[in-house]
Parts: C-alpha cells; structure tokens; sequence
C-alpha cells in the first residue's frame, strides 16, 4: 500500500507474529499507511508486531509522533513492538527520543523473530 | 600520509540519510550556554529529555492551525520568522530564552514561564529537529510536559498554513492534577494565543482552528516517580529561598574578593 511517500507490506511470521516491511518516508502524512498496516499486521493471536525499517529513507519529527501513537494501539491491544532494520542514524534517533525504551531494536530480523516468537 | 583511496571509501561509507542534517545530534544530557543574568536558570543542565514513553499523564494530540490568508509568505519564510522571533509571539508574561545559535538541531532553550498564582517555572527545551518548513521542540525531565511540539507550515490550496502540534503527557501526577483542573485548557489556549499573534504579526485577523485529541486515556502509574524532579517544586523553593539568597549575597562577595 502507498501512501504518499510510504510503501508498507505486511507478512505472517507466526500466528503471534506479524511484519510491517516500511519502504521510503515516515512523516505525519504516513497516518493512514500506517493505521491500515497495523490493522493488517494485527490478527487475533497477534501479540508482536515486528517493524522492518531497512527500506526507511526519511524520517522527520511528525514521523516519530506517528510511531508513539501506533505503539499506544499496540499496547492497547496487549502487543508489544519491535524494530529491526534501523541505520545508525535512525537507531540515534530513537535513542534520543526514547522510544528504544519501548519499543525492542534488534539487529536482525531473526532476533527480532526470536524475541517475537518467546513466550 | 593516507594511503586510502578517496572514491573507494566513498563508496564504501553508508549514504547519509536525508535528514541527517535536521535532527539533533550526540544528546545525552541538556547543556545550556549563556544565558540573560535576568532569567531563572533551573532544572535545565544535566537533565534528560523525555518524550510521551517516559510521561505520567493521559496523552494528548492538540493540534492549532491558521490559515494565512491574505498574507504574502512562503512556508520556509513563516518558519524563518518564527525561528528568529519565537518569543515574541508568545503569550505575556512566558519567557523563552532562545539559544545564541538561535532554533538549530541540538541546541537548548531556557523557558521562564507564567504559572496560576504568580507562581513560576524556570525549564527549558531541546531543538530535536529543525529544516525549512518546521522544527521541534522535546521537553527535558521536570517539565511539565513529556513530549514534544511541532511547529511547522504548508501551502494548502494556494495559502499559507500554520500548524502547532504537540504530542504530550504531563510529566508526573502533581501536573496532571493540575491539567485537570484547567491547566490542559490553559496550555491549549497558550498555543492558541501564539498561532494568533504570529497570524497578526503578518497581518492576518487569525481564526485558529483548535483540536485536542486524548491519544491514550491510561495514566502510566509506573512513572509517577517522576515528581521527584518538578521544576515547579523546585522553583517555588528556590523563589522561597530568594531573601536568604540576598541577605547572604554581601558577604558571598566579600569571600571572592569583590567590593
């Protein structure tokens, strides 16, 4: 799905666990991207919602406000996010915003599967 | 001498992301520079900042938007304006002690603030992120609010478009006490004000449309130990504490050598 400049696909990886792949821009205008996205990613056992931010390309301010308010969703339903994919400069990004501290960065998508997929 | 080749290890290096340049960089703790001898210099220096993860509160999404109608800018020129002027256009009595660098990346802003009662609040702010078209201001532990405030604009239709949006928790329960009891109508109206004196400023008769959303209606009680670093516990103690300060001044002097 295309949403100005954020592409999103969403795959299974278990009956626990979902992918969001992100792929170009994360701004304020991402909103509806991302709220399909989650509600694709979110099946009735689904307790992690893995983010794959390899594709990311841009990200200002707005975007990261759009990621707190999908982490207050997930939360809301009892599911817990985790990242991987993130360059240096974005995983500084999250450091300084703190949102490492709630959402879990991994550097792979096998560790972030391994964190999904424990009990 | 380097014996690496140039092109080789530019080809090599990660590209830089697109908005490497806009975002703050390398910030642990806040450091504030030179700062007028008239402001309240407190709760600033060493602190963490903190977004709505580490907040107390309900967290809301206000939103305030004016349209420049009329008015003959561009959005990067409203953004230069407002960078350059940002304490003009607040409220009376609130204090924004911009930064010598002016509102730049990673750069520290000291806030004097007007309170209910007379009281104050010395805090500050961290430029998180800055280009053209917006930039955004992160709260640092103790302030009243955990989260962040963007102000930006756009041409929409033709016209000029100015945004405030800021994602917030109170901090700790002593501020979301007082949010409820008027001061999340207070700081909402302080946005309103502010979008209204920048659309005057350029001539606008301002109509601001205003939106308050509660994002997230639990209260994260886990972070009540927060209070402990109230900025405005600790002003008012320290305003408390201001006769002693003067009386005791003569003789602090005395001790450096001054006459």
């Amino acid at each position: 799905m295309t949403e100005g400049s954020l592409i999103t696909d969403v795959r299974e990886l278990s009956s626990r666990a979902s992918v969001i792949d992100f792929k170009g821009d994360v701004t304020a205008s991402s909103e509806k991207a991302l709220a399909d996205a989650y509600t694709r990613a979110s099946g009735k056992f689904t307790r992690t919602i893995v983010l794959n931010f390899s594709g990311l390309e841009y990200m200002n301010s707005g975007g990261i406000g759009m990621l707190v308010t999908l982490l207050v969703r997930a939360n809301r339903q009892r599911q817990r996010l985790v990242a991987f994919g993130l360059n240096e400069h974005y995983r500084q990004i999250f450091e300084l915003t703190r949102l490492d501290e709630a959402i879990g960065i991994f550097d792979t998508e096998a560790e972030a599967f391994a964190e999904a997929d424990a009990p | 001498m380097s014996t690496e080749d140039p092109v080789a290890a530019e080809e090599a290096a990660p590209a830089a992301s697109r908005d490497a340049a806009y975002w703050a960089k390398n910030v642990t703790t806040l450091k504030l520079g030179e700062v007028p001898a008239e402001a309240v210099n407190l709760n600033v220096t060493g602190r963490r900042v903190v977004g709505p993860v580490q907040g107390f509160g309900k967290m809301w999404q206000k939103t305030m938007r004016v349209e420049l109608r009329g008015a003959d800018v561009s959005p990067a020129e409203v953004i230069k304006l407002w960078k350059a002027e940002f304490q003009r256009f607040w409220p009376e009595r609130n204090w924004f002690y911009a930064p010598l660098e002016g509102i730049a990346p990673g750069e520290v802003a000291l806030l004097n603030l007007g309170l209910p009662g007379r009281m104050k609040l010395s805090t500050g702010v961290l430029v998180l992120y800055a280009d053209d078209e917006s930039f955004t201001l992160m709260t640092p532990e103790g302030h009243m609010l955990a989260g962040w405030i963007t102000f930006s604009a756009e041409t929409s239709g033709g016209v000029t478009v100015v945004q405030i949006q800021a994602l917030e928790r109170t901090n700790d329960p002593l501020y979301e006490l007082g949010y409820v009891f008027g001061g999340n109508r207070l700081n909402s109206r302080f946005w309103v004000q502010t979008a209204e004196n920048l659309a005057r400023h350029l001539g606008v008769e301002p109509q601001v449309e205003s939106q308050v959303v509660c994002v997230d209606r639990r209260r994260q009680w886990r972070k009540a130990g927060n209070i402990s670093k109230n900025a405005a516990v600790r002003t008012f103690v320290w305003t408390l504490g201001t006769p002693v300060r003067w009386l005791r001044r003569p003789f602090t002097r005395r001790r450096a050598g001054q006459p």
